[in-house]
């Protein structure tokens, strides 16, 4: 993600509240197509998809009373463009104690953009076992995919031009939860 | 990140406690079905032996084919330079093959920093001489990690021929450089005179085994070769292994929750007894699968980003 | 023979004046064939060099004598000392002369020819001293440099035999049993870097016991290389005592350290090794109070694959004629009395060639070179005229003061514009 200039305009997209509301209407969603979220596990993408999935999970529970095992799933060691970045840090994998053979599997992320990281996601789930099913959840869809990739459940797409960038803060990384959008000036 | 891995002084405590993480998490990898990750594919590693050294060869090996890089490996046996082809020479060869990273195993000290001079590629230093041994380190610094929860703080005795000892030296930088407290045991004929100016200020000396035990959280052993008697190091192994070895009553006088380490190949009965060595507190096996982990951290913070 | 008119050139600092050179000598009067402005230039006397590698025979690939007499001239030298340490030994009356031989043929340096100690320098059995005195060579310096004479009896007979022909041992002085496999100074940068180290004390021991034996039988002995703080106390107190003992330190020894090593390139790898700052400290304090006698260079050329391998296998030993003298400018200044005395007049004093080292007086014999003390070089060893394939120079990018313009030997240019003449 190009970090925009400090001087570069930003827009609040999602407020606190907005957020609130939105991870809500997913964990709904999840609930519908799950049918009640039966042997659904659901895998955040590090850094921030893993406190969403968890956010989930919490709502989820909240609504009806259903413990959906959550876990992380990082991709670093598969992303396609490692070549193209300084050496990344790697980020924790740690899916739930049954695993995730023959489960439906919901890899949650904050941001879908051009899809790599999604694909990334597909090896690495491959490896780590076999679901019955894969389905996405993404915070913000902002477009301009590469790959033939979609999400099962958005929080809110945001048109954007590629020049600017989409910040998602999270309480439990930045102290604040804000969706905002960079850049784009010109 | 840094280039080549030539000595454990390469690495300040951010990066060494990077590469350790990395190594959890790759040790993590390790229990699943599938080993392999794709993340070097395409990368071309090659283990450059000068010495015959099966065991650190088969872990780079693992490591390296872990994160599928290719691995050539090329064992220049005699390791007489007047014999065969010069060091430059090979290095020109590896560079002209694309190398990606060349890992070696070298009698002389300062080998890799040689070829360093002479390839693009990394230089990973797998031993060289009676220099270094940093990856023997991380992978020791990642054992006492996960068995005593820290390395701050952490007091640790190394025993033996520290003069000649690659992997002394790379334990005591890097131990240093991660907060260890290092004492080095041994007889004053296999301590180097300036080893804690040379090596680190903090580093401390003592000729006396059983007064330093039970002050530590580890102990590491180190091989002793028989043929140091023959150079007046010491004047017999018996003499040697009372002095300095590591027996079942020795090991008592350590505090309870204390490790004891060996870098392998043991002498068992030299400077360990087989009691020790194959004691619950002994973590020598465990040391072959954590070098394995330890070596594909160091792999990929090398080789998985922009040359 | 041409004759030449230096003009406006400083004797050793002096005010300018003009020199003539004719007819082999220092001359009177005013005119000449050829003038040379000599503005800013000092004139020295020819340096004198009593330790030098010429490699010839036998490692003609590294350097020969025609080319080890160019370096020579080119920095500013009229007479060099060949070691013995040839291929074969420069052990016999038929060696030395050959070696003697070629550098007449050469004509650029005068060369004179070391004698090794003992018989192929294996330090079992005397060689035939006598008979290389008596050779058209002349050798009056006798030297196993490479290798110590060990035996302490049989330096003590070589100490003896020599008085007969008013020789002079120069002691290679290293205590073999102390430095076996012996990479570089034992010390903090050794125990850091792994390399086997060689104490201090494998040198000092050795001094300390030929000076006892010099002074036991009343001989000569001159020290090669000296290269510790503690060789420095040891000549010193020996010196006080009255004993006949003189002593040299290199170039290198006088401005690099120990530390260099680190880059584990072997061109800073010289056998004694690079010591540490407070050792070169004490020695250039010794150079000036004269405890140490004069400067000699070392020079001791290697193949390239020699130096392009690992540390431990590379041979030890760098070039120096053509950086001596600024190495030294650098160290002790522009003291041009003191750098004639270290570096041309004792030397040639130790070793009793005549000839040379003398004043630059009417009458004297006309060797000499003329420096530019204004000039400053940055040392490229593409540049250097040891023979090409030796460029293990540990200077390579350094700027060092002072270039050599001319030299002249008995008259005739060797070097002319900081060029050699042939």
């Amino acid at each position: 993600m190009a970090s925009p200039r400090a001087d570069a305009p930003s827009k609040i997209i999602l407020s606190e509240s907005d957020l609130h509301r939105v991870v809500d209407r997913i964990a709904h969603q999840i609930l519908e197509k799950t049918s009640g979220a039966t042997g659904t596990v659901l895998l955040g993408i590090p850094t921030r998809g893993v406190p969403l999935a968890q956010r989930l999970a919490a709502r989820i529970h909240a609504f009806e009373g259903i413990d959906v095992p959550v876990g992380s799933l990082d991709i670093t060691l598969y992303r396609d463009d490692l070549r193209l970045h300084a050496t990344r840090a790697l980020g924790k994998t740690e899916l739930p104690g049954d695993g995730i053979d023959g489960r439906r599997v919901v890899l949650v992320d904050d941001v879908l953009f051009s899809g790599r990281t999604v694909r990334a996601a597909l090896d690495a789930l491959k490896d780590e076992g076999r679901p019955s099913s894969v389905q996405l959840a993404v915070l913000v869809d902002r477009g301009h995919r590469e790959l033939p990739i979609r999400a099962d459940y958005v929080g809110k797409n945001i048109p954007t031009s590629l020049d600017e960038s989409v910040r998602v803060s999270l309480t439990e990384i930045d102290g604040l939860d804000e969706v905002k959008l960079t850049g784009g000036d010109k | 990140m840094i280039k080549h891995l030539r000595s454990a002084a390469d690495l300040d405590a951010p990066t060494a406690t990077l590469i350790l993480d990395t190594a959890a998490e790759m040790a993590a990898l390790a229990g699943r079905e599938v080993k392999k990750l794709p993340t070097l594919r395409g990368r071309t590693v090659v283990n450059l032996f000068y010495e015959d050294s099966t065991r650190t060869r088969i872990s780079f090996e693992a490591a390296a084919k872990r994160l599928s890089a290719d691995v050539i490996n090329f064992s220049a046996k005699g390791s007489s330079v007047s014999k065969g082809e010069s060091l430059k020479d090979t290095a020109l060869t590896l560079q002209a093959m694309g190398a990606d990273a060349v890992v070696i195993r070298h009698p002389a000290s300062g080998a890799p920093h040689r070829l360093a001079a002479w390839v693009d590629g990394s230089v990973v230093n797998a031993g060289d001489g009676t220099h270094e041994h940093p990856t023997q380190a991380l992978l020791d610094a990642y054992t006492m990690r996960s068995r005593l929860g820290r390395l701050d703080g952490l007091r640790v005795a190394i025993v033996g021929d520290v003069l000649h000892s690659r992997v002394a030296r790379s334990n005591v930088l890097l131990l240093t450089t991660l907060g260890a407290q290092v004492t080095l045991v041994g007889p004053p004929t296999l301590i180097p005179l300036d080893v804690s100016a040379a090596l680190s200020p903090s580093t401390k000396v003592s000729y006396d085994l059983d007064s330093v035990l039970p002050d530590m959280d580890v102990v590491m052993m180190l091989r002793v070769q028989t043929e140091r008697m023959q150079d007046s190091y010491f004047p017999s192994a018996r003499e040697y292994s009372r002095r300095y070895g590591l027996d079942l009553a020795r090991m008592r006088k350590l505090p309870e929750h204390a490790i004891v380490m060996h870098p392998g190949p043991m002498n068992r009965g030299m400077e360990i007894t087989p009691e020790v060595a194959d004691s619950s507190r002994s973590t020598i096996v465990e040391q072959v699968a954590n070098g394995v982990s330890a070596r594909m951290a160091v792999l990929y913070l090398l080789l998985g980003g922009k040359a | 023979m041409t004759s030449y008119l230096l003009r406006g050139v400083s004797v050793l600092g002096a005010p300018p004046s003009d020199l003539v050179l004719r007819d082999g000598v220092i001359a009177g009067g005013a005119t000449a064939d050829q003038v040379i402005d000599a503005e800013g230039l000092v004139a020295l006397p020819g340096l004198v060099d009593l330790h030098t590698h010429l490699r010839e025979p036998g490692r003609e690939d590294a350097e020969t004598v025609e080319t080890g007499s160019r370096a020579a001239a080119l920095g500013g030298y009229t007479a060099v000392f060949a070691m013995a340490n040839t291929s074969p030994v420069a052990d016999t009356a038929g060696v030395v002369e050959q070696v003697w031989r070629l550098g007449r043929e050469a004509g650029l340096v005068d060369v004179q020819p070391i004698g090794a100690v003992t018989v192929g320098l294996a330090g079992q059995q005397l060689a035939e001293l006598g008979a290389m005195a008596t050779s058209a060579a002349g050798v009056r310096i006798f030297s196993d440099d490479g290798h110590c004479v060990a035996d302490p009896r049989l330096m003590r007979r070589a100490l003896e035999y020599v008085k007969a022909f008013d020789g002079i041992i120069a002691q290679h002085a290293e205590e073999p049993r102390l430095t076996e496999g012996a990479q570089m100074h034992e010390g903090e940068v050794s125990t850091r870097l792994g390399l086997t180290g060689w104490p201090a004390v494998a040198e000092e021991a050795i001094i300390a016991r030929d000076v006892l034996l010099a002074e036991h039988v009343g001989s000569r002995l001159h020290v090669c290389h000296v290269s510790t703080a503690g060789s420095v106390e040891v000549l010193r107190q020996a010196k006080a005592r009255g004993v006949r003992v003189t002593a040299e330190v290199t170039p290198h020894h006088l401005l690099l350290t120990d530390e260099l090593a680190a880059s584990y390139d072997p061109v800073y790898k010289v056998n004694p090794p690079l010591r540490t700052a407070s050792d070169v400290h004490a020695l250039r304090e010794a150079l000036v109070e004269g405890v140490i006698d004069i400067v000699a260079t070392d020079h001791a050329p290697h193949a390239v694959e020699d130096k392009e391998c690992e540390w431990a296998y590379a041979r030890p030993g760098m070039v120096g004629l053509e950086t001596a003298l600024p190495v030294v400018l650098s160290v002790l200044g522009e003291r041009w009395d003191l750098i004639a005395e270290r570096m041309s007049r004792t030397p040639a004093r130790i070793a009793g060639l005549t000839g040379h080292g003398t004043d630059l007086s009417v009458g004297s014999p006309a060797n000499l070179t003329l420096v530019d003390p204004s000039a400053r070089r940055v040392v490229d060893p593409s540049e250097l005229a040891s023979r090409s394939r030796s460029r293990n120079t540990p200077y390579a990018g350094t700027t060092l003061p002072g270039r050599i313009v001319a030299t002249f030997l008995r008259g005739e240019p060797t070097v002319l514009d900081g060029k050699a003449v042939k």
